[in-house]
């Protein structure tokens, strides 16, 4: 169990150092010339070369490259050329309202998923399963920025229920992690579905009802626990899903997170908070792999960790 | 309750169950009837399709919902019809009035549950009991059904427990709430001969002490002799043949069952008789023939496996597949690799195929394969080819029939254009099918068909030796037994050599020149045919042959024997080294391991 956690970690460092890599020599083969956006339209070639040299972008690659990895390890991602802030803090600003975004959008998914796939097999071939899985089609294929546009005029501007956008209370919370958990919720109710389906054709259900219990609790007790295993594996690989929905859902709602930074910058090719927020990604979907490895020995006895 | 002990506890009358089908619903039971005595053991028989599992789920009303349902019939058992039963009094019959086993030990447990959970849920299903009481009862189950360790058994997972005593653990629950009926589908048949022995020898010992009756669902007719009082002959959804056991064993009335007990091999009906069944006179076993090149000489064939743990993943312990085997096979002759699941029989198969890594010398033909690239080894494997066991999926769906067994000889570059479909017919022909099926998926065809096209593309390159591994255990007896004969006469025809793997010792019996035994990777004993079957020396190989069960119901039934013993595991700290088998010849070539 500890060698296996301590090989995990392991192999979690050696994937963010690439992960570090390959984005620094994207950005450093672009053709945006970093000196000159700090200098400014009117500066002269004299000092841009003066901030070229500040910078270090003369040195070959690989100095560059370990110039920035030994910032990375004390914290530091550099500063932003055009807000003149630290990325560090830019993103520790942000992250938390992010992290909240995204623990909403993981109850929705799980909540909505789950249930809508549990219903759809049990009455698999009724109407209620053809809507629900319509409904998941739906979640799943429907781009988010018209999902959350949807949904902002039907629940916020139509009905009033919900603020419009904006972050502070639960109830500003609620309209962005549905629109960010629809997208999962298609998925997970379909998984849930088959697996949900495969489970009530083996044996040992069919053993259950052998015994005389109740058909509900052969459901609870022997089917949902076996049939939610492969979403729950799934749960680590969604952030990485989340990472790309987040930039489009806090643009629409206005959410102050990390993913309408990446935006804003994106815009103004503000590169030091690019790189940044695409590490801070890489380490929440290397996290989210991990845990989700962790918890699987908990629930599926047949996993040793090894 | 007031019955006459005298009627029959359960009376089943113009059962009529029906699966729905595109085509519409289709009878898969047809006006089944017949009586379940007191105390007495039924035993339903019949081949795959008869539908004698429809029957017990139909009684249990645990068809496959909504495809399968009871059309109409009665199941009169204490005075009600539990065909007229609504789900909620059907469920207080199940468990505590019938309970039911399964055939697959292996998926008839919860993956996720503790055995002790599972059987509490059994014990508590209709009776309201605490917790400690009901642990209490689970151990005590577990105790009648002679598992040992029972209350370190009731912490454990299935996936902890071997099939044998899973399958006692599926009869502790069945059995938990003393239920008037057992109905066991085919208990044995996932299991080992010595464990099948034990499981059934338990059945009998705990229905003698609680008197329940049982209705045995089974396709195995020496299982049936071991057990039955009345049989049941299904075939196609009817009954063909019901009756009391010993006189439907010696005078057969339908035609089919005697067709049935005709099919089935009986272990020590070749007693006597030098040759296999169909056997030559030229294809004498080895050893007769003085001056003939063996075709395939292996010495010292080892298989061990790593098992890495720790952060480098480095070996931590050691799975002795196959441990320092040597044999040789002669042209024209079958030498059958016999032992329980876990011996390496079937590992040898696979290192004499080069399909895992090993160690020790194999010469086919006299070609050393030790070492070989895959180009080199492509030239070895046009005399070596291989038969599996499963005829669903050895056969690749997306693929006609025709192009498989045509695919050895394009890759070979062998045969093509007409001289290739001259061939693909010729080796259809030879199987038995038509050369017009070729233009066929795989799905189109039985288990038994299948097993042909195997077999044809096996043959497609002429190979000197085809690795038969478990090739026949799948199918029913009848055409088991139309397989055997397929592989003996082409045998005749080519003098083609056979490695017949097989764990049925009465198969093996029919089709063997030499026959060797196999126990945890090691040979036990190996001889000719007649030498083991008839004069087994070493314990393991005698306890297997009287572990089979025999179609005979004349024959005493075993008292069951608390000192038998599951298989051991292989596996071997890093630092093992085993000791190298110690072969005492006790004449005409028969070895047995000291």
């Amino acid at each position: 169990m500890i060698s296996y956690i301590a090989r995990r970690l392991l192999q979690s460092l050696l994937i963010l150092v690439g992960i570090s890599v390959v984005t620094f020599a994207l950005l450093y083969l672009l053709p945006a010339d970093p000196a000159r956006q700090i200098a400014g339209r009117s500066a002269t070639a004299e000092t841009v070369a003066n901030i070229r040299e500040q910078l270090g972008l003369n040195l070959p690659f690989y100095q560059q490259y370990l110039r920035y990895a030994a910032g990375l390890v004390q914290g530091d991602f550099g500063r932003s050329y055009l807000q003149k802030t630290e990325v560090s803090e830019l993103i520790a600003s942000r992250l938390p309202a992010s992290l909240l975004l995204m623990a909403g959008a993981i109850t929705c998914e799980l909540l909505l998923g789950i249930t809508m796939g549990l219903v759809a097999a049990l009455r698999r071939g009724k109407p209620a399963d053809h809507i629900l899985m319509l409904v998941s089609f739906v979640g799943v294929s429907a781009p988010q920025f018209v999902v959350g546009i949807m949904i902002l005029y039907v629940f916020a501007v139509t009905l009033g229920w919900f603020p419009i956008g904006g972050y502070g209370t639960f109830a500003h919370l609620v309209l962005p992690s549905l629109t960010l958990g629809i997208l999962g919720a298609g998925w997970y109710a379909r998984m849930m579905r088959s697996s949900m389906i495969d489970v009530l054709r083996q044996d040992f259900i069919r053993t259950a009802h052998s015994k005389g219990i109740s058909g509900r609790a052969v459901i609870w007790r022997h089917a949902l626990p076996n049939a939610i295993l492969p979403v729950i594996a799934m749960i680590g690989i969604d952030i990485g899903l989340f990472m790309s929905g987040i930039v489009v859902v806090e643009s629409v709602f206005g959410w102050p997170g990390i993913g309408q930074l990446a935006w804003q910058a994106i815009q103004r090719v503000d590169i030091p908070i690019i790189m940044g927020v695409t590490l801070v990604s890489a380490l929440a979907i290397v996290i989210g792999n991990f845990i989700a490895d962790m918890v699987t020995p908990f629930i599926d006895p047949r996993i040793k960790l090894r | 309750m007031t019955t006459d002990p005298t009627q029959p506890l359960l009376s089943v009358r113009n059962l009529v169950t029906q699966v729905a089908t595109p085509a519409g619903a289709r009878s898969v039971i047809r006006d089944l009837s017949f009586d379940l005595d007191r105390g007495k053991t039924l035993c339903i028989a019949g081949e795959s399709g008869s539908g004698k599992s429809m029957t017990a789920l139909s009684l249990m009303q645990l068809l496959p919902k909504p495809m399968a349902r009871v059309a109409s019939g009665q199941a009169i058992f204490k005075g009600r019809d539990l065909f007229s039963l609504g789900e909620e009094e059907m469920r207080a019959v199940r468990g505590r009035e019938i309970g039911m086993i399964f055939q697959e030990p292996m998926t008839s447990l919860n993956p996720v549950l503790t055995v002790g959970r599972q059987l509490v849920e059994a014990i508590t299903a209709h009776r309201p009991m605490g917790q400690a009481a009901a642990l209490a009862e689970a151990r005590r189950l577990l105790e009648q059904v002679q598992i040992p360790d029972p209350a370190r058994r009731l912490g454990q997972y299935p996936h902890e427990l071997s099939g044998g005593m899973r399958q006692r653990v599926m009869i502790a629950i069945a059995l938990s709430q003393g239920p008037d009926i057992l109905i066991a589908d085919e208990p044995t048949t996932a299991l080992d001969v010595t464990v099948q022995a034990q499981i059934l020898s338990l059945i009998r010992m705990l229905q003698a002490e609680k008197g329940t009756s049982v209705i045995m669902i089974t396709h195995d007719m020496g299982v049936v002799a071991e057990m039955a009082d009345h049989v049941l002959v299904m075939k196609d959804g009817q009954a063909v043949e019901h009756g009391d056991t010993v006189p439907l064993f010696r005078e057969p009335k339908a035609a089919y069952t005697r067709m049935l007990l005709d099919a089935v091999p009986k272990l020590g009906e070749m007693t006597g008789t030098d040759r296999p069944k169909r056997g030559r006179a030229e294809t004498e076993a080895a050893g007769t023939a003085p001056v003939r090149q063996p075709i395939l000489e292996v010495r010292d064939l080892t298989v061990r496996f790593d098992i890495r743990g720790g952060i480098l993943q480095r070996p931590v312990a050691r799975v002795h597949a196959v441990e320092g085997l040597s044999f040789d096979l002669y042209p024209g002759e079958t030498l059958s690799l016999v032992g329980e699941s876990g011996c390496g029989k079937s590992t040898t198969g696979k290192a004499l195929m080069n399909l895992v890594p090993w160690t020790g010398s194999v010469r086919v033909a006299g070609r050393e394969t030790q070492g070989l690239s895959r180009q080199a080894m492509k030239a070895v494997l046009r005399d070596v080819q291989m038969v599996f066991q499963d005829p669903y999926a050895s056969l690749d769906p997306r693929y006609r029939v025709g192009d498989l067994v045509a695919e050895p000889l394009l890759i070979h570059g062998i045969a093509s254009g007409s001289e290739l479909k001259d061939r693909v017919e010729y080796l259809f022909r030879r199987v038995g099918l038509s050369p017009d099926q070729a233009r066929r998926y795989p799905h189109e065809f039985s288990g038994g068909q299948r097993q042909r096209i195997s077999i044809a593309r096996a043959l497609s390159l002429s190979p000197k030796i085809i690795i038969a591994d478990e090739s026949v255990s799948a199918l029913d007896v009848s055409i088991q037994a139309q397989v055997l004969d397929l592989l003996q006469d082409i045998q005749n025809e080519t003098g083609i050599s056979y490695i017949f793997i097989s764990h049925d010792m009465a198969v093996v019996e029919q089709i063997s020149h030499r026959v060797a035994v196999m126990y945890m990777g090691q040979f036990v004993e190996t001889g000719t045919r007649r030498q083991i079957f008839e004069n087994p020396q070493h314990a393991y190989t005698q306890a297997l042959l009287s572990a089979v069960p025999v179609p005979d119901p004349t024959r005493d039934r075993r008292a069951y024997d608390p000192s038998a013993r599951e298989i051991r595991s292989p596996i071997r700290p890093l630092d093992f080294t085993p000791k190298p088998a110690a072969f005492q010849n006790v004449g005409g070539g028969h070895f047995v391991a000291r």
